[in-house]
């Protein structure tokens, strides 16, 4: 048989988070689970080429990674001579295993979810609440969240360490929190995805297939997020957010790796089956009746992605959904993102005047952006006074 | 898992509020320690004296120094503990909400902490838990 290396590789991008997260809340740990993982994804590497890749290669990777986690907490046992809590919670919370087969039951669809709480903690700082999410759902090795991130490798790791031990040591539980705090918790899980997402997107250094595969991964956690709790509409705002953005890419650089503007763009460039997913969900989002700042961000990046042309843009929607967002979190960056719907929509001189008024509390002096609308403002000035003197 | 819940907070504040103030904050209080009691969880707790009483003792060149105070100032002091035994840190959470840390509550914090439990406790033996009080509670 051929090497099956690759096929490993690509189940082990693609379904680690899940099997990983089913592992945790075997063995209560999530080392042990990442070492009985590993054990059980050499052991493939070793088998598969001569019998075969199984029909659910994840649950055979599941199957055997939970035997050795059995075998390792009786070994324990046997060593130390008394009851290992280990095995007792594995008893008490697993199924026995069948190891022949294929079919472990993998009928906790919420294990994922469980594992996005837990990794994105308020206990936990916001750096391991990211660094923890990619390392266990996203599947990316630490050199590789290292790269991504330009920190060195060993305060990655570093950082895991803390952060893994404080799970332990401070009991953060593995659960969906109840639903009345929900809302408080989600919160965080969706600012680590979108800062994984942004991380990806908008930083132009590092390693480029590292920072797509941010990019791809923030959105594949965004749709667990829809999947596991689809009625909550910032959920489907945050993923409608995602993609939006996400179906510029190939337009939004050009060949000399500079950044093209959103009215410089090629619009045939976009991808426009994300579009076209992105703006469904914005709408099934704001149907749901509350409303919040991802749909609202979602639905500006879908009236840009409606317009055919830059000339086209529905700048007075755009005005109208930014002042409804600067109601609800307000800030000075969309403060003068409203100034300049105002702008293209109202009148030049109006957008100035807000943008000059904005400016002056010196917020924004270190923004590169507002003095890049700025300057884009004065000069689309310069052209219309030019246009009455011709 | 045991938790010590340890109430900052800041006793110039404290020094300025009205005797309704001081009795939400009682009855703050008692409220915790009726719920966690009827929960057996509640191990421990009690009001400190402020930081004016505290005494700090230090080794310094091999002797014992004494000196008055606690050891920075700090903005906010230590007024109190809880420990609680809870079922993770997500319940622990709750009950440190429900701490008043101060007359009219928006100043002071919780904090929690994990206790970090010895492998085998040593048993007080009966004169030094007469004396130090250990186990009155």
């Amino acid at each position: 048989m051929a090497d099956p290396g690759p096929i490993v590789e690509s189940i082990f991008r693609r379904e680690s988070g899940r099997i990983i997260a089913t592992l945790i809340r075997l063995a209560g740990s999530i080392d042990l689970a990442e070492e009985a993982m590993q054990e059980a994804f050499a052991s493939a590497l070793a088998s598969w080429p001569e019998k075969g890749t199984p029909d659910n290669p994840a649950a055979w990777i599941t199957t055997v990674a939970h035997n050795k986690l059995i075998d390792r907490a009786r070994r324990e046992r046997m060593q130390q001579e008394k009851q290992d809590c280990l095995l007792y919670e594995m008893e008490k919370r697993g199924s026995p295993p069948n190891a022949s087969s294929n079919h472990i039951a993998m009928t906790y669809p919420d294990d994922r979810l469980r594992l996005m709480f837990t990794c994105c903690h308020p206990a936990l700082n916001p750096e391991a609440q990211v660094a923890l999410t990619l390392r266990t759902l996203g599947g990316l090795t630490t050199p590789e969240i290292a790269r991504a991130f330009l920190v060195p490798e060993v305060t990655l790791a570093q950082r895991l360490v803390r952060a893994k031990r404080k799970i332990k040591d401070a009991q953060i539980p593995y659960e969906v929190p109840p639903r009345h705090l929900l809302a408080e918790r989600l919160g965080p899980v969706q600012s680590v995805i979108y800062l994984v997402f942004n991380e990806g997107y908008i930083a132009t250094a590092g390693d480029n297939l590292i920072r797509r595969d941010l990019c791809a991964e923030a959105i594949r956690l965004g749709r667990t997020l829809c999947e596991l709790l689809p009625h909550e509409p910032e959920n489907l705002g945050l993923l409608a957010l995602m993609l939006l953005h996400d179906s510029r890419r190939n337009a939004r650089i050009n060949q000399q790796a500079e950044l093209i503007t959103l009215e410089e763009q090629d619009r045939s460039l976009w991808d426009q089956e994300r579009i076209n997913e992105g703006i469904g969900l914005v709408e099934k989002a704001l149907r749901l009746k509350q409303i919040g700042p991802y749909q609202l961000q979602a639905a500006i990046a879908a009236v840009h992605a409606e317009a055919h042309s830059a000339a086209e843009t529905d700048w007075r929607q755009i005005e109208a959904l930014y002042r409804k967002l600067l109601l609800i979190s307000p800030s000075s960056v969309v403060a003068l993102n409203h100034a300049v719907a105002i702008a293209m929509s109202e009148g030049l001189e109006e957008g100035l005047t807000r943008i000059e008024q904005i400016g002056a509390a010196g917020e924004l002096d270190e923004y590169y952006l507002f003095h890049a609308a700025r300057a884009d403002l004065l000069r689309r000035l310069a052209g219309v006074y030019c246009e009455i003197l011709d | 898992m045991r938790y010590m819940f340890l109430i900052y907070t800041t006793e110039t504040e404290m020094a300025k509020s009205s005797p309704e103030e001081m009795q939400k904050v009682q009855a703050g209080h008692l409220s915790v320690m009726a719920d966690t009691s009827r929960k057996g969880i509640l191990q421990g707790c009690d009001p400190l004296q402020s930081t004016a009483t505290a005494t700090t003792v230090r080794w310094r060149n091999g002797k014992a120094m004494t000196t008055d105070g606690p050891f920075a100032e700090t903005k906010e002091q230590l007024a109190g503990y809880y420990i609680l035994d809870c079922k993770d840190l997500d319940e622990a959470v709750q009950w440190a909400a429900r701490i008043p840390t101060a007359c009219g509550g928006d100043y002071g914090c919780v904090e929690i902490r994990p206790i970090r439990e010895m492998s085998a406790r040593p048993s007080f033996p009966e004169t030094v838990r007469d004396h130090a009080g250990v186990g009155n509670g």
